[in-house]
């Protein structure tokens, strides 16, 4: 297959790209969108979003969930905020601000059109939040709050408590659920996509199983949209939730969509350390409490089984302020995170196993009082102390990175449609807004720009296309194609069920994780990434030869369900480590120890690798073999890059 | 670190047409693992016997999206107050501890498996007026209507709702009064919710009576049991928006269109 990765992003001034594009763009005659039916996988800010506003246009939309209910959807764990480039606070904010800092802080690894119109339409996801009644904070005066976030120089992220992502994933589920009422959306939830079907060389369908029933369907469509998060639990341990997956990505890219810089990983300096092999997930502190916490380890090896209380100040390494004068504990998620690694491999990392360091109050208390600090994070303290069994107020924290979002995903052009004509991908699970590292408050505006507003358009647009040219043959779930995928998701489970071997899926995940996050974590190096990817392909055939997966396909199976991802996941970590190892740079999220600078900083090689790695899947019956790399350059015209510097 | 002999009830039932029964298990569990991972520890053992594992729901595992929960010796979420049952801990329990776990339960709820149960009615309460609607793009701008930090806060607690469904098995009489009166609070605050008020209340109130929940006679139990302590003055609230929107209820007009 020869592929032509053509963005499709128009030119011409920047600032009217996305409108000039809207109205080159097709329409469909309102009376005839209910006769075009839209798959939604997901229901997320994304996935919800976009199933809710295709529905109010009057689309007939099919909209899958593996969750009990679509507001349960991952995007409800954010806690931070939204950026919108409001400038309601005055401070010098504008569109252009937030385009230019989102293309920085993603270490210009992002498509220029693609953030500027993000950076576009984040204030229109305010107004239209906003009017659904999502519950921003407000101040006195009745106007609307925001605060600076992330290291940002501009206040302008709005934010609900610290329940962000609930409140606003809350807005896109009503609006979907008035949908559902409204007969325009069919929603089916406890529903996991297993296959997508490809006829005359679109995207029209997927196979799913129930859930609770374990009954296999085939759904047809004219577009298929993909809304389906990241792929961080690859690493088994991360903040992701339990159920969060890469399936849907991972046989869309089977069945030839090309995955895009797999190893664009973020991981999150604050989170709740390991506290032993029996952990399930990990949780995220708020980053905001790096805004009043001294990070510190003892100096000493030696002192690290005593009682912090007991180690005396001189014999503390407050590291990030030695290393960072300027920016302290409030450098970067990436650099706050492989400090902290480093002085763990150094042998001086806090709490059981030593992965931990110290975010201590104490001075804060001092400073402000007991009570300020109690007004500030009061609820992050008490879910610390809930988790860990320690008081922060009166023992400093212990944090570790962790695993918590994924730049990559399936690569996607302007119209966020893949190289699959008629498969689209929104929100987490394509690549395209972020480059190598998500700025913190990005996330819940990627996913509702895609949803609310750029998925409606540029699906119209492409149904609308197909059928003036008329492309879209008629399908129903008696085309051989659809018969095949079927009969490949039933034998693929019948497989699951007789291999009656003895360990857990759960077991082969932990393991799978453990290496990835060892080779493929803050670090990266030429040598362990090969370890890796010998590792890897034994540990999957140990899990085709020895997974247990108990009971039957025809019932609520969740051992089933587990298998099927962490067979998929087994595939994804080798992507992910061939794409770590073939991106020599280091870059935004992904570090690689042979390219650092003098100081041991992150140094970019814009020489050789300003490009998106777009991955095609190659493969027999085994499983994967040696994907074939694509690139699409990246162009520079507005922000320039440089290197990015916080001492 | 301390180790905690448990002695488990728990609730077990292949199907949805099929009689379930307790059935005990011996755990023996770190103080540190979450009440959910110790059912996991469980899971492991069982799948090494090639026993069927326990089935219950969990995802975000930091107590916000509503997935978990079953009863722990006979209230929702467990003894500790204002948690739910993912963030619950064992050092919460001492070791010998005989502790019996079953799903929720309310003839609107039916079980599926084990301690998994079908809260569907939730979203279809929801579906009937719990919304306000806005055509995506058209929304004015968002500071053009100014809300009182007050009556922005009070909508808040109530959208702190996570709908997992432990109000309903706390209750008698097993009411969802208190998770529709939250949705109701949460729109009926807000300027933006009052032209719907009055159809949003009439109707979420009827489909709570449809789906076979029960009604409220003031036990407060499901105040006790919200993990995210949402307050009973809602549902007073719901009754009075009630009243007045029964007492206003006339016939709407049919107007043709243009043309």
């Amino acid at each position: 297959m020869s592929i032509e990765l053509k963005s499709n992003a128009p030119t011409g001034p920047i600032e009217t790209r996305w409108d000039r594009h809207r109205f080159d763009m097709k329409l469909v005659n309102p009376a005839n969108r209910r006769k075009y039916t839209v798959i939604m996988v997901g229901s997320g800010l994304a996935g919800g979003a976009g199933a809710a506003a295709l529905g109010q246009l009057g689309y007939n939309v099919k909209c899958f969930c593996y969750q009990d209910s679509p507001r349960r959807a991952h995007s409800i764990a954010a806690q931070g905020g939204i950026n919108a480039a409001k400038n309601y606070q005055n401070d010098g904010d504008s569109i252009y601000r937030l385009f230019y800092d989102t293309v920085k802080g993603g270490d210009f690894r992002a498509r220029e059109s693609n953030v500027y119109r993000l950076a576009q339409l984040s204030v229109n996801i305010i107004d239209q939040c906003t009017a659904q009644g999502v519950p921003f904070a407000r101040e006195y005066s009745g106007l609307l709050d925001n605060r600076s976030f992330g290291g940002a120089q501009v206040s302008r992220t709005f934010y609900a408590r610290g329940q962000t992502g609930q409140q606003l994933l809350i807005g896109a589920y009503q609006a979907l659920e008035e949908q559902i009422g409204a007969g325009t959306v069919q929603m089916h939830s406890r529903t996991e996509m297993l296959e997508l079907i490809i006829i005359d060389g679109h995207a029209r369908g997927i196979v799913t199983r129930d859930m609770a029933t374990g009954k296999i369907e085939s759904h047809i469509g004219d577009a298929v949209v993909l809304a389906t998060g990241g792929y961080g639990n690859v690493f088994y341990l991360s903040t992701n939730a339990m159920g969060c997956n890469v399936t849907a990505n991972w046989r869309a890219h089977r069945k030839g969509a090309l995955f895009a810089n797999p190893c664009y990983t973020q991981i999150h300096p604050t989170c709740i350390p390991v506290g032993g092999e029996y952990q399930s997930k990990l949780t995220l502190m708020s980053e905001s409490l790096r805004n009043d916490g001294r990070v510190w380890v003892p100096k000493k090896k030696e002192d690290c089984g005593k009682r912090p209380a007991d180690i005396a100040e001189a014999d503390r390494d407050y590291y990030l302020e030695r290393k960072y004068p300027s920016f302290g504990n409030l450098v970067p998620r990436d650099i706050a995170s492989r400090n902290a690694k480093d002085v763990c491999d150094e042998g001086r990392g806090v709490g059981p196993g030593g992965l931990g360091v110290y975010l201590d109050f104490a001075d804060s208390i001092g400073r402000l009082g007991k009570a300020k600090v109690s007004e500030r994070y009061g609820n992050l303290f008490q879910m610390y102390e809930r988790i860990t069994g320690e008081d922060p107020y009166s023992t400093p924290m212990r944090i570790y990175p962790a695993i918590h979002y994924t730049m990559g995903g399936l690569w996607v052009d302007y119209n966020l449609m893949s190289n699959l004509p008629g498969l689209f991908v929104g929100g987490e699970a394509n690549f395209s807004d972020h480059g190598a590292n998500r700025l913190g408050a990005s996330a819940l505006m990627q996913g509702l720009a895609d949803g609310y507003f750029v998925l409606p358009s540029t699906v119209a647009n492409y149904v609308a296309k197909q059928a003036a040219e008329g492309k879209l043959t008629k399908a129903d779930t008696s085309h051989p194609e659809v018969r095949k995928a079927e009969a490949d998701v039933k034998a693929r489970i019948n497989k699951f069920l007789s291999i009656k071997g003895k360990r857990s899926p759960d077991a082969f995940h932990r393991e799978l994780g453990l290496m990835v996050w060892e080779y493929c974590g803050m670090a990266r190096s030429e040598e362990g990434l090969k370890t890796l990817l010998k590792k890897v392909p034994e540990l999957r055939e140990q899990f085709w030869s020895g997974v247990s997966v108990l009971g039957s396909g025809e019932s609520l199976n969740q051992g089933l369900e587990k298998a099927g991802r962490v067979a998929d996941f087994l595939e994804m970590a080798e992507l992910l480590a061939r794409d770590a190892l073939d991106r020599k740079e280091s870059c935004g999220g992904h570090f690689r120890v042979e390219s650092q600078t003098d100081e041991g900083e992150a140094k970019r090689d814009d020489n050789n690798f300003q490009y998106v790695a777009a991955w095609e899947y190659k493969g027999d019956d085994k499983g994967p073999t040696e994907p074939v790399l694509h690139k699409e350059p990246l162009e520079f015209e507005y922000v320039k890059p440089s290197q990015r510097s916080y001492k | 670190m301390s180790e905690l002999n448990i002695h488990l009830h728990v609730w077990r039932q292949a199907g949805p047409q099929v009689e379930g029964k307790f059935i005990q298990y011996q755990v023996t569990v770190t103080e540190h693992a979450s009440f959910l991972e110790m059912l996991d520890i469980l899971n492991e053992k069982l799948i090494e016997k090639s026993e069927e594992p326990i089935a219950f729901d969990s995802d975000c595992r930091e107590g916000i999206c509503g997935t978990c929960g079953f009863m722990i010796n006979g209230v929702p979420h467990g003894p500790q107050s204002a948690t739910t049952t993912c963030q619950l801990h064992m050092r919460t329990f001492k070791t010998g501890d005989e502790i019996w776990v079953e799903p929720f339960r309310a003839r609107a709820f039916p079980v599926m498996r084990d301690l998994v149960v079908d809260r569907g009615a939730f979203d279809r309460i929801v579906q009937s007026g719990g919304f306000i609607s806005v055509r995506t793009g058209s929304a004015p701008e968002a500071n053009s209507v100014r809300i009182g930090k007050q009556d922005a806060d009070t909508a808040f607690d109530a959208a702190a709702c996570i709908g997992c469904g432990a109000c309903v098995a706390a209750c008698p009489n097993a009411s969802a009064s208190l998770f529709t009166s939250a949705k109701m609070g949460h729109l009926g605050l807000l300027p933006q919710g009052q032209p719907q008020r009055e159809r949003r209340t009439i109707a979420m109130v009827a489909k709570m009576d449809e789906e076979g929940f029960g009604s409220c006679t003031n036990h407060r139990e499901c105040e006790a049991a919200c993990p995210k302590e949402i307050s009973i003055a809602f549902i007073a609230r719901m009754n009075r928006d009630f009243m007045r929107a029964k007492a206003k209820e006339r016939p709407e007009k049919q107007i043709s269109g243009p043309g």
